[in-house]
Parts: C-alpha cells; sequence; structure tokens
C-alpha cells in the first residue's frame, strides 16, 4: 500500500494509457478479421487477446505494484492450467 | 492515585485502540484465490470450447458468422472502459476524493448495465431465430452447430451472471463509501470489487475473440 502514494500521480495517467492501449488493441483485433490470416486467424486473436489479459492484471489489477508473491500465485495458476490444456490437447490428438 | 488510575487505564486502552486488526494484503490474496476458482471454471469451459472447435471446425465457423461482431465490439469496449473507471475510483479514494469515486463506481454499474442491455438485444434475436438450446430450429441444426450456441449461451450467459453480482458488489462499495466505511487509508473492499470486476473483463476478453472474431 505504500509504494502507491508516490506514484499517484502517474496512476491516472497510466490507467488512462493502458485504456487507450485495450481500445486500440479490440480496434486492431477486429481489424485483422477483414484479411484472410487463416491458419494465423486463432493466433493472433488470441495474442491479442493475451496481451489485453497482461495489461489489466499488472495495471488494472495492481499486480505490476503490489509484493511478488501475489505474482508468482498467478503465473502458478496459470501454468498449472496450461499444463491441463495440454496433457488434454495431446489426449485428443492421440485417440 | 486517581492520576496513576488514569495512566494506568490509558495505557491499557491505547494499544487496544491501535490494535485494529486489518491485514489487506492477505485479505487482497483470498480475494486473489478466489479469483483462481473463477478463472479454472471457465478455464474448463474454454477447453470444452477449443475440443469440440477441433471435432466441429467448419459447423463452428459458420455457426459463428450467426453473431454480431459489432455488438461484441461495442460491449468489449463498453467492459473495458468500465474497468477503466473502477480502477480510477481508487486513485480518487486514496486522494479522498469521495463524490468523484462514487460517481466514477456509478458509471461503471452504467456501462455494465449497458453491457446487459446489449447482451439482451443479441440474446433475443437468437432467441426468435429458435436458436435457444431445446428451440425448434436449435433441435433441427447440425449437431456441431448445436454445440456452437450451446457453448455461446451458457458461456455468455454464465459471464452475464458475473456482471451482474460484479455490480451488486461495487453497489455495496458505493454505499460503504457513503457511510464512511471504506476511506482513504482503508479501502481494501474497494480494491477486492475492484479485481472482481477486472476478471470479469479478462474473461469477456477471450471470449469475445473466440466467439465473434474467429469466424
Amino acid at each position: 500500500m505504500d509504494n502507491h502514494s508516490h506514484n499517484d500521480h502517474s496512476a491516472f495517467k497510466i490507467n488512462t494509457l493502458v485504456w487507450g492501449s485495450l481500445y486500440a488493441l479490440t480496434i486492431i483485433s477486429v481489424w485483422v478479421t477483414h484479411f484472410d490470416l487463416t491458419t494465423f486467424a486463432v493466433a493472433v486473436a488470441l495474442g491479442v487477446a493475451s496481451v489485453k489479459a497482461v495489461l489489466v492484471a499488472a495495471y488494472f489489477m495492481h499486480l505490476k505494484f503490489e509484493s511478488k508473491i501475489l505474482s508468482i500465485m498467478v503465473i502458478v495458476t496459470l501454468l498449472v492450467f496450461t499444463t491441463f490444456i495440454i496433457l488434454t490437447l495431446i489426449d485428443y490428438s492421440n485417440r | 492515585m486517581d492520576n496513576s488510575i488514569n495512566i494506568a487505564a490509558e495505557e491499557k486502552n491505547q494499544p487496544l485502540q491501535h490494535d485494529e486488526h486489518r491485514d489487506d494484503e492477505a485479505s487482497k490474496m483470498g480475494m486473489w484465490l478466489f479469483l483462481f476458482t473463477e478463472l479454472l471454471l471457465f478455464g474448463g469451459l474454454f477447453l470444452v470450447y477449443t475440443i469440440y472447435r477441433f471435432m466441429n471446425a467448419e459447423a463452428f465457423e459458420h455457426a459463428g458468422m450467426e453473431l454480431n461482431t459489432n455488438l461484441g465490439t461495442v460491449n468489449t469496449i463498453v467492459l473495458i472502459t468500465s474497468s477503466y473507471t473502477a480502477a480510477l475510483s481508487i486513485v480518487a479514494v486514496r486522494h479522498k476524493q469521495y463524490i468523484k469515486a462514487k460517481y466514477l463506481l456509478w458509471v461503471t454499474i452504467f456501462f455494465a448495465m449497458f453491457f446487459m442491455v446489449v447482451k439482451y438485444f443479441e440474446w433475443s434475436a437468437k432467441i426468435s431465430h429458435g436458436l435457444f438450446p431445446g428451440m425448434e430450429e436449435f433441435l433441427n441444426l447440425p449437431p456441431g452447430e448445436g454445440l456452437f450456441f450451446f457453448l455461446y449461451f451458457f458461456m455468455t450467459g454464465l459471464h452475464a451472471l458475473h456482471i451482474i453480482i460484479g455490480s451488486v458488489f461495487i453497489g455495496f462499495v458505493i454505499y460503504y463509501i457513503d457511510k464512511g466505511t471504506i476511506k482513504h487509508d482503508d479501502y481494501v473492499v474497494l480494491e477486492n470489487a475492484g479485481l472482481y470486476w477486472h476478471i470479469v473483463d479478462v474473461i469477456w476478453i477471450f471470449l469475445f475473440p473466440l466467439f465473434y472474431l474467429i469466424a
């Protein structure tokens, strides 16, 4: 909580910048659907979504300014989830 | 004698008054643990979607064209903006700008309602075409497209439920700011409400491309 106070002046600026980036990324992800990306379409769509999610988590959800333990917890959870996805896909593709 | 008793009483009272048991860090950690369960709840559904999409690639793409990308885009921007105002309300409370904070949270709720109204029109259009699970048109769809609409209604419906819960949570926060329970040096409830609202936003950030863009 203490490390909030000294960057309060820039807090408004940072939040506004993050909002602008999220807005731009949304427009971009809709715009690229007009091109025929075929196999890349899914990768691009999910890639842009991931960047947006990281922005929200780091700035709106303050992970960047909280103690490291929270970020570690989030990363471990995401690794567990990714493991589930990979194992399921391996299982599915080998049937 | 009286004096010494008073001093003794003061010494006894002093630590009691300051011993307000509060641990914001742990409170936020608890909220995050809850958010992980939310992540896995929707994560499981994303996994179901992924596998069925592999199995019914063409049907999913065909059914996906039924969805209105413009409405989806508008709703994405509405949710992003509501997250932005929720984040700003924390800055405002820290600066003791309570009226501004409450105003920002009302704007968040307004955007949440806006999202729900758009969702209502979207769902109504699909339902009037008989595409809700169990309806006549739905039952006549090829199996793959039926799966798509089943997942569409279930996942966006579950997400909409989270929007309603998040709005009520924020409503309580506004009441607490009004009552003075949430103030510039004690606002962890506001932070936790914000965390919940942002995770609802993050889930939509992934729902949007999966249903509206990949078609």
